[in-house]
C-alpha cells in the first residue's frame, strides 16, 4: 500500500527504492522542509477540524429542541469551550500558517524559510499544545470528578477561571495548551517575517510581492507577533493566580475581572483578523487567476491590508461594550471599529473590480471564493451593526454574535481555506482534486452553512443568549433552533465528501502538471510537487506576475505597474 | 434542486428556435453544463436566502406568540418589540443602521451578481485574455471616500445614542433597585423600600408624560453575569468588584422575560429573570405585601422548626425569624414568586418538595445542597414554606 507520503512524491528516491513505512514516517518527523511542515500543519488542522466539527454537531443536537436532556450542562460547557479553543488555535492557525509555510518561500523564489529548524520547532510545539488540550479529557480533574476538559469558555473570563470557581486542573490544561501553541505560533511568525524580508529572489521588491505574501508574510505574521505575547503574559498571570496565590484577576481579593478582558481581547480581536486576512490572501490569488485579470488596485490592496492590521490593534474593547466602560471609551471603540470597515470594504470592491470585465471560470476554487464574497459582505455588515454600541448592548452575547462571527470564520475563512485546498492541492501533490465532488462539496456546504447561520441571526434578535445548554419552551426560539440544526448534516456531508475527494484524488486524481490553472505566480513554475530545493536556479522577476510575463512577452506586466 | 436545474435547462433548449440571440444563449448554457449548474444554483441560493431572510424578518416584526405563564403570557424577548424607553431608543437606531446596511448589501450584492453573470467565461469564446486593468485612482478614491462618509454618519448617530442612554440622569421619583448576580440566580434588593426578593423584578409602569423610571445598580457576588431583558433595555454586565448602573422605563404593564447573558458557570442557562411591570396602584400593593414580615402560621410551626434546625437558615433569610443567611434567596415571601431555581421549574408544591429533596435533580450543579431530610420532615418543611406568601 502506498502511504500518503509517497503519493505526495516525497522524496522521489524514497519511493523508488521501497523505503519501509517506518523510515518514511521518520523522514516526516525529522523534516525541516517548509513544504512538508506546511502539509503537516494543514493535516493537523484538518484532524482538529473534524474533532471540533463533531463538538459543534453535538452542541446543535442538544439545542435542537427546548429543555433537551441529551447532554448535561457540564458536558455542554466543555463542548463549547473545546470547540472554540480548538477552532481558533488548532484549526485556524495551523491551516493558515501551514499554507503560509508552504507557499511563501515558493512565491518569493526562496528555497526554504529563513530558519528551517525554528519552523519545525514551531510546528511540533503547536501540535503538542493541541494534544495537551485534548489530554484533559482523560487526565484533567475538574470539579465534577476525574476526566474533564476545560469548561470556562475559550475566553476563560476571570474570575470564573480562577481557583475559587474552577478548582481542579481542567482550566490549567486550557491555559498551558494555549501558552505552548502560542509560543509555536510566535516562532513561525518570526520565521515568516524574516523570510519575507530577506529571502526574496532578485527583482522581487516589496511592491512586486504577491498579495498572498504581503498578507501572510508581513501583516498576519506581524500582527501575531504583536498580539500573542500579551495573551501569553496574561496566561502566565493567570497561572500565578492559580498556583502562586497572586491576585491579578482574583476579584475576591481585590483583583480585576475587567483587566483579563482587556488582555484577552487585545489578543482576541486582532486574532479574528489573523484568521480572516488569510482568507483575503487566498481570494487575492484565486480571484484574479479565475477572472483572468490582474488584481485591481494592487497598491490599494496592500495599503488596505496594512491598514486593517494597524487599526485592528485598536478595536479590542468592542467586545466589552456591555462591561460598563463608560461613554467615551464606548464611543472611541465604536469609531475605530467602524473605521476598520473602510479598508475591508475597499478590498471587496477591489475583488469586484478584478472580476468586472474578466472572463470568470467557475472552477471549484472560484465557487468557494464567490460564496466567500457574499458571506463576507454579510459578516462585514453585521459587524457594522455590532459596532453601533446601543445595538450591541442588545446583540452582544446573543446568538446574533454567534452567527456574525461564524460568517467571518466559516463563511469567509473556512470557505477560502477550501478554495485554497482545491487551488493548491495540485501543486502539493501533483494531482487535481475531482471537480464534480468539489461542486457537491461546495453546494452542500453553502446550503448547510447558510441554513444554520442565517437562522441564528434571527434567534439572537429574539433574545436567545449564547452558551446556554438549553432553553425554556415558551420563548419562541424552537423553530429557529430546529432549522439551524438541520443545516448540520449538510455541512457534515460536505466535509466528508471533501475527505473522500482528497483520498481518491491522491490515488487516482488527474495529473496536474506544473501549472493547471494557467496562473501567474512563481510556485506554478516549479514541478508539482516541487522538489525539496524548490527551484533549480533562483528565478529573477521583473513584475508582480512573472509567469504572465513569460506567457505574454509582448505585453509584460512591468509596463503597467 | 438539482433536478430543477436540469429541468430549466430543458426549457432553455426549447427556446432555441425563437431568435438567434436566445439560440446562442441557450447553447452555451446547455453545452457548458458545469458552469451552467454553478450559475443557476447561485440564483437559486440567492432566492432561498431571500425567502429565509424575509420570513425571518416578518416573524420578528410581528412577534411570535408565547405560552401562558402565571403572570400572563410569556412574550418572546424580541429586541424589536420594546416596551421601555432605552429599548425604544435602541430599536430606533437599530432600524437606522439596518436600513443603511440593507442598502449597502443590495448595492454590493447586485454588483457582485451582475459581475458573476455578465463576465462568466462562455464556452466557445476565444481563449484570449480579457483586457488587463491595473486599477483606477479615481474609482478607488471614490469607493474609499464614500464608506468613510457612511462611517462618519453612523458614528455620529451612535455617539448621540450612547450619550443619550448612558448619560440619562434619574428624575426625582426614580425607584432604585440593586440587582446582585449569584451563581445561578438573581438577588433583587429595594434599599429604599426594605424589600429583598429573587429572580423577579417588580417595577411600576412609567407614564411618558411624568416619567418614573427604575434605576438599577448591578453587582455580583461571585463571577461575571449580565443583566438582559431585551424588551426593556440593552444588556449590562454584572461584574464582581465593579458597580454598574443602568435604567429601564417600561410604558406597558406585563411580564417581560430575560436571562443572564454572560457565561457564568454550569447553570448559566437556568439563570432566568422575570420583570413584572405593574400599574402604579398594583405596584404599591405589591410593595406593602412584600414589606410585611413573614406570615407566622401556627399550622406550620413544626415545619418552621425543621427549617430552623437544619442548615437552611445558614443561607436563607425569612424576615421575622432567626433565619438570616445571605448566600441563598430571601424566602420571606417565597410563595409570591412564580418559579423555582431561577426559572428552572414552576413554583408548585410538588416542584418545591422535589427541589428541597434534591436541588441537583432539577438543576444539575446547583449550589444548594440536598439536606437528606426524611419524607416526613420534607412534608413539614414544604407545608411551612407554602405559608410564606
Amino acid at each position: 500500500m502506498h502511504g500518503i507520503a509517497d503519493t505526495l512524491g516525497y522524496p522521489e528516491e524514497a519511493t523508488s527504492t521501497q523505503v519501509p513505512l517506518l523510515a518514511r514516517l521518520h523522514e516526516w518527523v525529522i523534516t525541516v522542509d517548509h513544504k512538508r511542515l506546511g502539509i503537516m500543519y494543514i493535516c493537523m488542522g484538518l484532524v482538529f477540524l473534524l474533532v471540533a466539527g463533531l463538538e459543534a454537531s453535538l452542541i446543535r443536537l442538544q439545542l435542537v429542541v427546548p429543555e433537551n436532556t441529551l447532554l448535561s450542562p457540564q458536558v455542554f460547557n466543555r463542548l463549547f469551550t473545546m470547540h472554540g479553543t480548538t477552532m481558533v488555535f488548532f484549526v485556524g492557525i495551523p491551516i493558515l500558517f501551514g499554507f503560509a509555510n508552504y507557499l511563501v518561500p515558493l512565491m518569493i523564489g526562496a528555497r526554504d524559510l529563513a530558519f528551517p529548524r525554528l519552523n519545525a520547532f514551531g510546528f511540533w510545539l503547536t501540535l503538542f499544545g493541541g494534544l495537551l488540550l485534548y489530554l484533559s479529557y482523560v487526565a484533567g480533574d475538574g470539579l465534577y470528578g476525574a476526566g474533564s476538559a476545560p469548561d470556562v469558555g475559550w475566553f476563560a473570563y476571570a474570575p470564573l477561571a480562577g481557583r475559587a470557581f474552577s478548582p481542579g486542573n481542567s482550566t490549567d490544561y486550557w491555559n498551558l495548551a494555549i501558552l505552548a501553541s502560542g509560543f509555536g505560533t510566535i516562532a513561525t511568525s518570526v520565521n515568516l517575517i524574516a523570510t519575507t524580508l530577506s529571502l526574496r529572489c532578485p527583482g522581487m521588491t516589496l511592491s512586486r510581492m504577491p498579495l498572498f505574501v504581503w498578507m501572510m508574510g508581513v501583516v498576519v505574521s506581524g500582527m501575531t507577533l504583536v498580539i500573542l505575547p500579551p495573551l501569553s503574559a496574561a496566561q502566565i498571570m493567570l497561572l500565578f493566580d492559580r498556583f502562586l496565590g497572586s491576585h491579578f484577576f482574583d476579584t475576591q481579593a481585590g483583583g480585576s475581572a475587567v483587566l483579563w478582558q482587556h488582555f484577552f481581547w487585545f489578543f482576541g480581536h486582532p486574532e479574528v483578523y489573523v484568521l480572516a486576512i488569510p482568507a483575503f490572501a487566498f481570494a487575492s490569488e484565486i480571484i484574479p487567476v479565475f477572472s483572468r485579470k490582474v488584481i485591481f488596485g494592487y497598491p490599494m490592496m496592500v495599503a488596505a491590508t496594512v491598514g486593517i492590521g494597524v487599526v485592528s490593534m485598536g478595536v479590542w474593547a468592542h467586545h466589552m461594550f456591555a462591561v460598563g466602560m463608560g461613554r467615551t471609551p464606548n464611543a472611541f471603540f465604536a469609531a475605530s471599529t467602524m473605521l476598520i470597515g473602510v479598508p475591508t470594504g475597499v478590498k471587496i470592491f477591489n475583488w469586484l473590480g478584478t472580476m468586472y470585465g474578466g472572463r470568470i471560470r467557475f472552477g471549484t476554487p472560484m465557487l468557494f471564493c464567490t460564496a466567500f464574497l457574499f458571506q463576507f459582505l454579510c459578516a462585514g455588515l453585521t459587524g457594522i451593526m455590532l459596532a453601533v454600541v446601543p445595538f450591541d448592548w442588545q446583540l452582544t452575547d446573543s446568538y446574533f454574535v454567534v452567527a456574525h462571527f461564524h460568517f467571518v470564520l466559516v463563511g469567509a475563512t473556512i470557505f477560502n481555506i477550501f478554495a485554497a485546498m482545491y487551488y493548491w492541492f495540485p501543486k502539493a501533490t501533483g494531482r487535481m482534486l475531482n471537480e464534480t465532488l468539489g461542486r457537491w462539496h461546495f453546494w452542500l456546504l453553502v446550503i448547510g452553512f447558510n441554513l444554520t447561520f442565517v437562522t441564528l441571526h434571527f434567534v439572537g434578535i429574539l433574545g436567545m443568549p449564547r452558551r446556554i445548554y438549553t432553553y425554556p419552551a415558551d420563548r419562541g426560539w424552537e423553530l429557529w433552533n430546529l432549522v439551524a440544526t438541520l443545516g448540520v448534516p449538510l455541512q457534515g456531508a460536505a466535509i466528508l465528501l471533501f475527505l473522500i475527494n482528497v483520498i481518491l484524488s491522491l490515488r487516482r486524481g488527474k495529473p496536474a502538471g506544473n501549472d493547471p490553472w494557467d496562473a501567474w505566480t512563481l510556485e506554478w513554475s516549479t514541478p508539482s510537487p516541487p522538489p525539496a530545493y524548490n527551484f533549480d536556479t533562483i528565478p529573477e522577476v521583473k513584475s508582480r506576475r512573472p509567469l504572465w510575463d513569460l506567457k505574454h512577452p509582448s505585453d509584460p506586466d512591468g509596463l503597467h505597474e | 434542486m438539482w433536478s430543477g436545474v436540469n429541468g430549466s435547462t430543458g426549457l432553455e433548449e426549447g427556446k432555441v428556435s425563437q431568435a438567434t440571440r436566445s439560440v446562442e444563449k441557450a447553447r452555451w448554457r446547455f453545452v457548458d453544463r458545469p458552469l451552467c449548474h454553478g450559475f443557476r444554483a447561485v440564483v437559486c441560493a440567492i432566492r432561498v436566502a431571500a425567502i429565509v431572510g424575509l420570513s425571518g424578518l416578518a416573524s420578528i416584526a410581528l412577534g411570535a406568540p408565547g405560552a401562558l405563564g402565571d403572570d400572563g403570557p410569556v412574550q418572546t424577548p424580541n429586541m424589536f418589540a420594546p416596551v421601555s424607553t432605552p429599548a425604544f431608543a435602541i430599536r430606533d437606531i437599530s432600524y437606522f443602521v439596518l436600513g443603511i446596511c440593507a442598502v449597502i448589501f443590495v448595492v454590493v450584492a447586485a454588483l457582485l451578481t451582475y459581475s458573476i453573470i455578465r463576465f462568466r467565461r462562455r464556452r466557445g469564446e476565444d481563449t484570449r485574455e480579457p483586457p488587463q486593468v491595473y486599477g483606477s485612482n479615481q474609482i478607488e478614491l471614490a469607493w474609499t471616500v464614500v464608506p468613510v462618509l457612511i462611517v462618519f454618519v453612523l458614528f455620529l448617530a451612535t455617539a448621540r445614542y450612547i450619550f443619550g442612554i448612558e448619560g440619562h440622569e434619574p428624575p426625582p421619583q426614580t425607584l432604585q433597585v440593586t440587582v446582585v448576580g449569584h451563581q445561578w440566580w438573581w438577588e433583587i434588593r429595594y434599599p429604599d423600600l426594605g424589600i429583598v426578593t429573587a429572580n423577579e423584578l417588580h417595577v411600576p409602569v412609567s407614564n411618558p408624560a411624568n416619567p418614573s423610571p427604575t434605576f438599577l445598580t448591578l453587582e455580583s457576588a461571585d463571577v461575571i453575569h449580565s443583566f438582559w431583558v431585551p424588551q426593556l433595555a440593552g444588556k449590562l454586565d454584572v461584574i464582581p468588584n465593579k458597580t454598574n448602573r443602568t435604567w429601564i422605563e417600561p410604558h406597558t404593564p406585563g411580564l417581560y422575560v430575560g436571562q443572564c447573558a454572560e457565561f457564568c458557570g454550569v447553570q448559566h442557562a437556568w439563570m432566568l429573570l422575570r420583570v413584572i411591570v405593574h400599574p402604579k396602584d398594583a405596584f404599591d400593593a405589591w410593595v406593602v405585601e412584600q414589606q410585611a414580615p413573614a406570615v407566622d402560621d401556627r399550622v406550620a410551626r413544626t415545619g418552621r422548626d425543621v427549617f430552623g434546625s437544619v442548615a437552611c437558615i445558614n443561607c436563607h433569610t425569612v424576615r421575622g425569624t432567626t433565619a438570616n443567611g445571605i448566600f441563598g434567596p430571601d424566602l420571606t415571601h417565597l410563595m409570591s414568586r412564580s418559579t423555582l431555581g431561577a426559572g428552572v421549574a414552576a413554583n408548585t408544591p410538588e416542584n418545591l418538595r422535589n427541589w428541597i429533596e434534591n436541588p441537583a435533580g432539577l438543576k444539575s450543579g446547583a449550589l444548594m445542597p440536598a439536606m437528606q431530610l426524611s419524607s416526613r420532615e420534607l412534608d413539614q418543611l414544604v407545608a411551612y414554606l407554602l405559608t410564606l406568601r
